[in-house]
């Protein structure tokens, strides 16, 4: 039932135009800058500097949420072996680097200001993003070292599930670290900010999520019409 | 404008020059994609015109 659920929910996300998600993500993102900018007030101990966090946060959940839905989407193809899951996975893991790239960028400047340094070996959270980011990057080198078909389709979908494994541990490292310098954002009770912090975040978060799944939709369809347009030329030579 | 102000505002650039170059490099795949379908309806047309 559940599971069944989730399909439909992902069945009824594909049949949403992708002009309408393109101008959802403009609206969303715009609206979150102006949230950002001019009605979040300043944080208490940290002041504007604190503003980088609204989409740095949003982007490490939405690198998360990519790579979790490459692990699905190659899980499917091993269960199921759905043809149109392997590029569905790859195009997921593909996201998840671009916002994960971007995750790095906005957290090293963010550190520069926090604590005067562009990156901080001895912080777990860091590190394990990193790895978590270098494993998924050695995912394309994987792919791409393998002739196109089956082969290639199992490797890369064993792969994207072990990388999955990563994500709760890159999450909890902040919780299991004993010294950290990074803020502590999300406790078991909810989150560490409320009124219009917590707003602008979630409108923030959403507009991520839009986003990401706007990008995802772009890159699946030039990937399938390539697909096509190959086997189209190979039938006609 | 001071030296927060600066990063934080060189923050949002970085993710907005990034998802700029993702969607340029989509848009020179898609009109790669749109020259070899020229290419192709080209190709199926010139039986008909031979």
């Amino acid at each position: 039932m559940g599971a069944g659920a989730t399909i439909d929910r992902v069945g009824l996300l594909r049949r949403i135009p992708l002009s309408a998600l393109a101008l959802a993500s403009l609206v969303l993102v715009t609206t979150a800058l102006v949230l950002v900018f001019y009605v979040a007030p300043n944080d208490a101990n940290q002041g504007f500097s604190q503003r980088i966090f609204y989409f740095h946060v949003s982007l490490a959940m939405t690198a998360y949420a990519c790579f979790a839905g490459g692990a699905w989407n190659a899980l499917r193809h091993l269960w199921k072996r759905d043809p149109r899951s392997d590029l569905q996975s790859y195009v997921c893991v593909h996201q998840g680097t671009i916002f994960g790239a971007m995750v790095l960028l906005t957290g090293s400047i963010w550190a520069k200001i926090s604590w005067g340094q562009w990156w901080v070996w001895g912080e777990d959270e860091l590190v394990l993003f990193l790895i978590l980011y270098l494993f998924y990057c050695a995912y394309f080198m994987l792919r791409f070292s393998v002739d196109p078909g089956t082969q290639r389709a199992n490797l890369s979908a064993v792969y994207a599930l072990f990388g999955v494994v990563l994500i709760p541990v890159s999450f909890a490292a902040i919780r299991l670290s004993k010294e950290f310098l990074h803020p502590r954002l999300f406790h078991l009770d909810g989150p560490a900010f409320r009124g219009w912090i917590l707003a602008t975040y979630l409108v923030a978060q959403v507009a991520m999520l839009v986003l990401a799944y706007t990008l995802y939709r772009v890159e699946i369809a030039g990937k399938r019409l390539d697909l096509r347009l190959r086997d189209l030329k190979e039938a006609l030579v | 404008m001071t030296n927060a102000e600066k990063y934080v505002t060189a923050a949002y650039c970085v993710v907005f020059a990034v998802i700029l170059i993702y969607v340029l490099l989509i848009a020179v795949k898609l009109g790669r994609l749109d020259r070899e379908v020229s290419e192709l309806e080209q190709k199926i047309r010139q039986p008909d015109d031979g």
